[in-house]
């Protein structure tokens, strides 16, 4: 069982935790000036590496979404980081 | 002759009897005595049938590595696929053999064997495939399965489970272990030592030694001691089955507490791996016949449980330690002829049908013997060490495989190091140590008790006489191997697949190397070039219980519980699980359906009580909450004023209807997400993965408090009447359809707020969850004048079904888009981004033949439509579906079927009559609306 740290509330079980997503992946805005690759890339593709990895991960306790950094053939973590509360809007 | 116990020795209490019966017959042991010890020693030879051929097995080993005397036993425990040798004797067990009918000393499908060349590896996939293997397959398994599930009621309880860190876990506490723990102890480090024996010592408890100018089996004891002394833990019947990810550890510990067993967490910093070494066997004939067992098994039995394992033993060896066993059984005075390889003697067969008679050797002479006792060199225990991506490498000298590169964390030491000597041992365990950063100090003295090691290779080869076995559980024979090789399954991982070597209870750890090294040599390779399988937990089989613990049924899953629980028991209510919640299905006796007619028609004609608290109630707070809402649902939320609500779809990013809902904006910067009681956490989750994505984190808040209130709502043309009987005059002006108003209810402080599922004038009062109580007697007493009557789930559902209103995914699936629904406005309307919009404007959103969600009446007098019935049609001389009914109920108010569906082009088909086919089955429907119930809605203001 692996431990992940949230930046708020220190290391936990990875039970307490969900994936999110790739980091960084922003959304394309834009309705009708997106272009359908783009939306399928954004929907569907995730950069699944073999090896290290930056990821959107939530920690279910505190709701807190945060980027973890890991390894994942070796699931090492190396490092976590809290989000900036100056969001992108 | 056969095993029997000796007058003294051993560390058995021969005073205290204990009785217990095998496959029927009574067996009598002595306290200290396994299943396999007592068996031995009444002269059981025949313990078990083989896997496949039903063959004779007997005892093999006096561990863990045990492949033949597999057990069930029940009574005063429960085990399924036990091993004889690690199950304490007990009286009033009753202990079955597992591949056996009726009994293991006669078996019915014995014969079988007498068709082994018939049988070879795959045989029965090869054989049965006509029509299909699955027709054959429940008879075949029958006769080759292991154990028995224990039946209902029997079953084991749920074991402890333990997490714990540590500085140092030693596994195994043999010499190696409990030197390695007392070091690490001494220098102040927090150490957990377990071993899987009922008895701490390992070796130390069969074989002679000295340490520290003691006995081996006193330095033990007084070991154990001085670690107690130092606060350090000691378990034994415990086994560190598995290494994971960040270095847990986990430990089963057999029968931890009154029977309970009790799995362990081990965080440690360090590992220490002294874990011993299994022996292996010898390739003749018939290796695998009752009488023939392991030498330093054959040892084990005598000094500890005080069994020769025969009167006229022969010890078969190709190693030095093997000798030094012989050696031993000789000077405690049992007849002991020695085989040794390396001096040109081996055996060309066992002889003997159900038990050791004699053996020929490749001179062609004979001993008369009633055992045989073997030892084909030793494999280290390096399985956690595989697991956790530690590499083997290959060792000539040894003939065995070994730790190479060291990994971060876990240390090797003694047997499981390839050191069989004390001396070395001790060597091992310094260097463990200083592996460990730990100072090794002084280390006891201890004398020279083995020689050197020394082997010479002595493994199967190709076309060898006779049958003779590498893998006694799954019955796989040399010839086995060999066929695998010629049909070219020679990747070891085919191998194994092919041959099943190395599978079931035991994973093969008698007999993994010597089935390698044989297909070695028949595809001109190296030992090491052909490798060995990925080792993976666990080493040794694990009772589910261990791993579920507590974790089951409501404790896996709890259900959500209504404040109002009790008040609904008392009122007559059923109560049935709904999206995790245990509500009310409906009041009083009778089948369920007819009083959800009952229930249903009465909130029509006068006013129904119903607990709505399992609404969501998500509060979304701060100067960006409505900017967050309209990005969230797909419905705009910004214009809505304060004090009113609004009814809104929640799209996925890939458009799909995620869940429904109405927001209620109580003021500018505050509102109530009313999301399905079904999807809180998702709705949750949701917003707040948008909160902190897009928008200022200190601007807008989330905050669940659906607990927090409870929600009883009154519902029908009287509810009005009901809530100013309740002392609430609150005119149409003032709490109008779809608004929201915070207002006192006697002394309750309560939210009342008039949305409607339906149909009718609807009020959902919502008040802190711990006087829900006193609002429900409140109401209830009030509407007592107007016949007032509480409603379960079953009726509201058809409630809402008349008005076409949908309930998330039961109307809806894992493709349903808005416009699918009907909800094009926003689409059109909404100027900002929101959630999943690009995904409304692609082709698939966008095609003319979608579904859409519409209502059907029944053409005939049969009564409801089934729900998942298909409308069908024929196209181009072809049965093909437009889709299916979501919905299907009797109307008790139009007193008629209705149903609702998706259907493909639904809208353009208004008034169309199509096919309904339910198991073969075909009737006509027309599609109309999905309302068909007040369609100008009048009733909401009723
Ligand atoms: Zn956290």
């Amino acid at each position: 069982m692996q431990i992940f740290t949230c930046p708020f509330c220190g290391p936990r079980s990875e039970t307490e935790f969900h994936f999110v997503g790739d980091f960084p992946k922003p959304r394309p805005d834009g309705m009708a000036k997106v272009s359908a690759e783009m939306w399928s890339d954004y929907l569907h593709n995730q950069n699944n590496p073999k090896g290290a990895a930056s990821e959107l991960w939530m920690h279910m306790a505190c709701h807190e979404i945060f980027r973890m950094d890991r390894h994942t053939v070796t699931h090492e973590v190396t490092g976590s980081y809290a989000l900036s509360s100056e969001a992108q809007s | 002759m056969t095993a029997y116990r000796v007058a003294t020795g051993g560390l058995v209490d021969r005073s205290k009897t204990i009785r217990f019966t095998f496959d029927g017959k009574t067996v009598e042991a002595v306290e200290g005595d396994t299943i396999a010890s007592a068996l031995l020693a009444s002269g059981v030879s025949i313990v078990a049938r083989s896997f496949k051929y039903h063959r004779p097995r007997g005892v093999w080993g006096a561990g863990v590595e045990e492949p033949n005397a597999i057990v069930d036993v029940s009574g005063p425990v429960s085990l399924t696929n036990a091993r004889a040798t690690t199950v304490l004797a007990r009286n009033g067990m009753i202990v079955c053999s597992v591949n056996a009918a009726p009994t293991a000393v006669s078996d019915r499908n014995a014969f079988i064997d007498r068709f082994a060349r018939f049988i070879p590896a795959a045989f029965y996939y090869k054989t049965f495939m006509f029509p299909t293997w699955s027709l054959f397959e429940p008879s075949i398994r029958k006769m080759a399965g292991l154990g028995t599930i224990v039946p209902e009621g029997a079953a084991v309880p749920a074991a402890d489970q333990v997490n714990v860190g540590c500085d140092v876990l030693v596994v195994g506490a043999g010499p190696a272990g409990l030197l390695a723990a007392l070091r690490a102890a001494e220098t102040g480090c927090k150490v957990i030592l377990c071993d899987d024996g009922f008895a701490v010592g390992g070796s130390l408890l069969h074989r002679s030694c000295s340490i520290d100018g003691m006995d081996g089996r006193s330095w033990a004891d007084e070991t154990v001691a001085r670690l107690h002394a130092l606060g350090a833990s000691v378990l034994t019947r415990t086994t560190a089955f598995g290494i994971y990810d960040h270095g847990l550890v986990a430990l089963s510990q057999l029968d931890a507490v009154n029977g309970r067993d009790r799995l362990w967490r081990v965080r440690p910093g360090k590992v220490i791996l002294a874990t011993g070494a299994i022996e292996r066997s010898l390739p003749f004939a018939n290796n695998d016949r009752p009488g023939v067992m392991l030498a330093e098994a054959g040892l084990a039995y005598l000094k500890r449980y005080g069994v020769a394992p025969g009167r006229k033993v022969v010890v078969a060896t190709n190693n030095s330690v093997g000798k030094a066993t012989a050696d031993e059984l000789s000077a405690l005075g049992i007849s002991v002829t020695l085989v040794d390889s390396r001096n040109g003697s081996e055996i060309a067969t066992v002889n003997g049908a159900k038990h050791v008679e004699s053996v020929t050797l490749s001179d062609g002479s004979t001993i008369t013997c009633d055992a045989v006792l073997v030892s084909g060199g030793f494999t280290p225990t390096l399985h956690l060490y595989c697991q956790a991506k530690g590499k083997l490498t290959w060792d000539e000298t040894l003939q065995t495989f070994v730790a190479g590169a060291p990994v971060p964390g876990i240390s090797v030491a003694g047997a499981a190091a390839a050191c069989f000597d004390i001396a070395l041992v001790v060597d091992s365990v310094r260097l463990a140590l200083s592996q460990c950063e730990i100072d090794a100090g002084n280390t006891p003295a201890s004398a020279l008790s083995l020689p050197a090691f020394d082997i010479s290779p002595a493994w199967p080869k190709a076309g060898q006489s006779g049958r003779v076995w590498i893998d006694l559980q799954n019955d796989v024979t040399a010839k086995d191997i060999e066929l695998a090789a010629r049909e070219n399954f020679v990747s070891v991982e085919h191998l194994k697949r092919y041959t099943t070597l190395g599978m079931a209870t035991d994973q093969g750890k008698t007999s993994n190397l010597a089935g390698i090294a044989l297909m070695a040599s028949l595809t001109d390779r190296s030992i090491p070039e052909v490798g060995t399988t990925t080792y993976r937990p666990p080493f040794t089989p694990v009772p589910f219980t261990s791993l579920s613990g507590a974790r089951q049924e409501t404790m896996l899953n709890p259900p959500r519980r209504l404040a109002l629980e009790e008040v609904h028991r008392a009122m007559g209510a059923r109560l049935m699980e709904y999206g995790g919640w245990i509500r009310p299905s409906h009041y009083g006796e009778g089948p369920m359906e007819e009083a959800a007619q009952r229930e249903a028609l009465a909130a029509r004609e006068s006013v129904a009580i119903f607990d709505g608290s399992p609404l969501g109630k998500i509060e979304v707070v701060g100067p960006q909450a409505a900017e967050l809402l309209d990005f969230v649902f797909y419905n705009s939320m910004s214009s809505l004023k304060p004090g009113r609500c609004r009814y809104g779809l929640i799209l996925s990013e890939s458009g799909l209807v995620y869940d429904d809902g109405v927001v209620i904006r109580v003021d500018e910067n505050r509102f109530i997400v009313s999301c399905s009681s079904s999807h809180v956490a998702g709705v949750h989750t949701m917003l707040e993965s948008w909160r902190q994505d897009r928008f200022s984190t200190d601007k807008v808040f989330i905050h669940n408090a659906t607990t927090a209130y409870a929600t009883v709502t009154l519902s029908g043309p009287k509810s009005k009447a009901v809530l100013e009987a309740a002392g609430l005059v609150i005119d149409d002006a003032t709490l109008a359809h779809m608004t929201t108003s915070e207002v006192s209810l006697g002394d309750l402080a309560v939210r009342v707020t008039r949305v409607s599922f339906t149909g009718d004038r609807s009020y959902e009062v919502s008040v802190r969850a711990d006087q829900a109580e006193r609002l429900w007697q409140l109401l209830s007493e009030s509407g007592k004048p107007f016949g007032i009557a509480p409603i379960g789930m079953e009726a509201l559902l058809i409630l809402r079904a008349e008005k076409g209103y949908i309930v998330i995914g039961k109307d809806t699936d894992g493709t349903t888009l808005p416009m699918d629904l009907g909800m094009n406005g926003p689409l059109k309307s909404k100027r900002v981004e929101f959630s999943g919009n690009r995904s409304l404007l692609t082709a698939e959103a966008t095609r003319p033949d979608r579904p859409n969600f519409i209502g059907l009446e029944v053409m005939d007098d049969g009564g409801p439509f089934a729900p998942g019935a298909h409308g069908i049609e024929m196209t181009e001389g072809r049965l093909r579906s437009l889709g299916y009914i979501t919905s299907s109920y009797h109307s008790p108010t139009l007193n008629k079927p209705i149903a609702l569906a998706l259907i493909e082009r639904g809208y353009s088909r208004i008034g169309d009559i199509i096919e309904v086919q339910h198991l073969g089955a075909r009737r006509r429907a027309r599609i109309c609306a999905p309302c068909v119930f007040d369609p100008e809605g009048d009733r909401l203001n009723g």
